[in-house]
């Protein structure tokens, strides 16, 4: 199988720095947050890819440099063979992007207001100057919508519409990969339904490749080929939907298992997780689980623990087996 | 038979516009009994916080309640005057929030709003509304709570706040709480702390919960009762396990279908066609029919039936029996 997109040893670190004057007087470091350390996957051509963890864990960061809004800090991001950031043949670089689109959470600040549905969703191929005769009304009938919607502005629909339209315009430029970025957190379950069985007839349909990035263990699960499980920026465990909800490896991911709400789990008593992510900004050493982690030896504290192959998973734990 | 806790009965909100009057609780009727959970579900729109809000007597004017009672302990509470209703909230009626920070003083140590609760409601004094304070930190899992209790609501992470806001809504000890999603902007693991804590507590104090949210998996796990809105009425109420496992009523139904489910792996979702209609907007007869698959002339013809209209289980003229509803999935699975 090829990958369209290779991940390397991806690292982003921001600068949280308060400025310079204050630090002087309130003789304070710099202070460096490293969103993502050190993270590298594979997406294969047409599978979906998804990546899960909490609040403040690198979704997005690692979203945002694979379609190019970020650089890296490290690390690299191919696609088709591309180096994003090393690459200097402009051209090829160009070619690429067009081959990326990406999808945001929040369906009502990602479209323009003043623009027509129309130009919304004909943007990326009138940017390069494409022919865009009749595209976006084409594109709505295929998200579901109709082409007379093509006249109307944002605001005269639901979220879930909304959420159509950004399809529509992502896939306006005919993209390979898309990345789509907690597409379904901000609708309702019966709304939610609707764009994601959209989606994956649209993958099917099109051949496209998704990175798919939420916080819910459910959607993930039924999206999702390959989910990677991110925590504090780090990629602890990657695995099928299957070996992970049947047989998490690593305790982290046990842990959040554990804990998300089962529909079926009526009356079920539930041993909360202990403690809370830690500062990024100061993150635990060696190993960044383990503070929390129920199992951890000294080795832990002090050596960080590789991506590992057992029985086709990737696990970053010194003890899994 | 000891009278339940809260009683509402035939509740009806009213939002009054310039042209026309908004319903957002339109003859909503339930009871929650000592130490019961009741969760609260329905998708964004239906009514819920309104509901939540209407009991706890803080409707944002215009909106006000136009009919029904509210029974708190078989005394009515929805025709209090305000300084009075002030007193039951502080007193009897615990609420715990989305954003913590609604319910905390962003200028007040979070000990200081614990023990002036607890001076006003209690008649205790100050030293042992200061022990009480620490004691109720500790119960919430406030790590050092003795040494924190100076310390103000910012200087807390978000799931430390709403743990601080529980031991608030609980420390004057209410006979119900009214928690509106108190667990939607955080994450699994924190939330999976917060619930069983709220669980615990209202277990050992006998404390009756009204629980809004919009997930399933929390409503299963936690609630003993739930009830299904739908614009501004009650779809379905009844015990949690018959209602997600077998509904009766067809919007429940599709909510279930609807909802990816662990244990089906791959499979094509459920849609539920079209989205709730606004309030301003709402179809003739049945509020549910222009999305339901079993909607019949009579639907269309008359308003949506209440609760008691149907078998007391769901507000349906043609009820899903169990062997036709397709969710039995869970039971199985
Ligand atoms: N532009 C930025 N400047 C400074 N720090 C940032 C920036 N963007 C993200 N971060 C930090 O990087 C970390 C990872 O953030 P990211 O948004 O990638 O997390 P996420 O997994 O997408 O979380 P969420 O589920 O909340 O969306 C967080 O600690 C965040 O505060
Ligand atoms: N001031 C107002 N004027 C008009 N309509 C209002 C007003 N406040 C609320 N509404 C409407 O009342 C209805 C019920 O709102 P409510 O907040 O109870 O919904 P909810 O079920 O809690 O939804 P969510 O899950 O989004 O919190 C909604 O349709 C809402 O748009
Ligand atoms: S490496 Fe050690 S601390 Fe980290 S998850 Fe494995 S056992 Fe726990
Ligand atoms: S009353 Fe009719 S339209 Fe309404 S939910 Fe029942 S079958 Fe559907
Ligand atoms: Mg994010
Ligand atoms: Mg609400």
């Amino acid at each position: 199988m090829t990958a369209l997109v290779a991940i390397r040893n991806l690292t982003r670190i921001f600068d949280v720095s308060k400025p310079w004057l204050n630090r002087v007087l309130e003789r304070r470091p710099r202070a460096l947050l490293t969103a993502v350390s050190d993270v590298s996957f594979e997406i294969p051509e047409r599978k979906v890819y998804a990546l899960v963890g909490e609040s403040g864990s690198g979704k997005s960061t690692i979203g945002k440099m694979v379609v190019g809004l970020l650089q890296p800090t490290e690390g690299s991001v191919e696609v088709q063979g591309v180096d994003l950031s090393r690459e200097t043949d402009q051209a090829r670089i160009e070619a690429v992007r067009s081959d990326i689109q990406m999808i945001f959470q929040d369906p009502f600040a990602s479209l323009n207001p003043r623009w027509k549905v129309r130009d919304i969703v004909a943007e990326p191929v009138a940017a390069k100057g494409g022919n865009t005769h009749g595209l976006a009304e084409r594109l709505l009938e295929q998200v579901g919508l109709s082409a007379l919607d093509a006249g109307k502005f944002p605001h005269e629909f639901s979220g879930g519409q909304r959420q159509r339209i950004c399809i529509a315009r992502a896939l306006a430029s005919e993209p390979r990969l898309i990345v789509c970025d907690e597409p379904t957190s901000a609708l309702d379950v019966s709304v939610q339904a609707q764009v994601l069985n959209l989606m994956s007839d649209l993958k099917d349909e099109f051949g496209l490749t998704y990175l798919f990035i939420s916080h819910d263990l459910t959607v993930v699960q039924h999206m999702a080929d390959t989910i990677g499980v991110l925590y504090l920026g780090r990629l602890v465990e990657e695995a099928s939907p299957d070996a992970l909800f049947d047989d998490p490896k690593h305790p982290y991911s046990q842990m959040l298992l554990a804990a998300a709400p089962k529909m079926d789990g009526f009356g079920r008593e539930v041993d909360p997780p202990k403690g809370e992510i830690p500062d990024p900004i100061n993150p635990p050493s060696g190993c960044a689980f383990h503070p929390r982690c129920p199992i951890a030896v000294d080795r832990c504290r002090s050596e960080r623990p590789e991506l590992r192959a057992i029985r086709g998973t990737r696990v970053a734990c010194h003890l899994a087996q | 038979m000891t009278p339940p806790v809260l009683s509402v009965r035939d509740l009806v909100v009213d939002i009054p516009t310039r042209d026309t009057t908004l319903r957002p609780v339109d003859q909503v009727s339930y009871d929650i009994a000592e130490g019961e959970i009741l969760g609260v579900v329905g998708e964004s729109g239906a009514g819920k916080s309104m509901t939540g809000n209407a009991v706890i007597g803080l409707l944002d004017r215009p909106a006000h309640i136009s009919g029904g009672e509210i029974l708190l302990n078989d005394r009515r509470i929805d025709n209090l005057p305000y300084e009075q209703m002030r007193r039951v909230r502080g007193k009897e009626i615990g609420m715990v929030f989305q954003d913590p920070l609604t319910s905390l003083n962003p200028l007040l140590p979070i000990g200081d709003q614990l023990t002036e609760t607890m001076l006003e409601h209690l008649g205790i004094d100050r030293g042992e509304a200061q022990e009480r304070a620490i004691a109720a930190l500790e119960e919430v899992g406030i790590p050092a709570a003795r040494e924190r209790i100076n310390s103000y609501p910012h200087e807390f992470s978000g799931g430390m706040r709403q743990r601080v806001v529980i031991a608030l809504a609980l420390c004057a000890e209410p006979s119900l709480v009214i928690a509106d999603e108190p667990t939607t902007a955080l994450d699994v693991s924190v939330q999976a702390q917060i619930i069983a804590l709220l669980k615990r507590l209202c277990r050992e104090r006998g404390t009756a919960v009204m629980l809004v949210t919009h997930d399933m998996g929390v409503i299963a796990e936690a609630a003993d009762r739930v009830a299904v809105m739908y614009a501004g009425r009650l779809a379905e109420l009844g015990p949690v396990r018959d209602v997600l496992t077998a509904p009766h009523h067809p919007y429940t139904d599709g909510l279930m279908g609807s909802t990816p489910l662990a244990s089906k792996g791959k499979h094509r979702l459920h849609q539920i066609p079209g989205a709730m209609p606004r309030l301003g907007d709402l179809p003739d007869g049945c509020a549910f029919n222009p999305r339901c698959p079993k909607a019949q002339d009579r639907c269309r013809a008359n308003p949506t039936p209440t609760l008691a209209d149907c078998n007391g289980r769901a507000a349906c003229w043609y009820p899903l029996r169990t062997d036709d509803a397709h969710d039995m999935r869970i039971a199985s699975a």
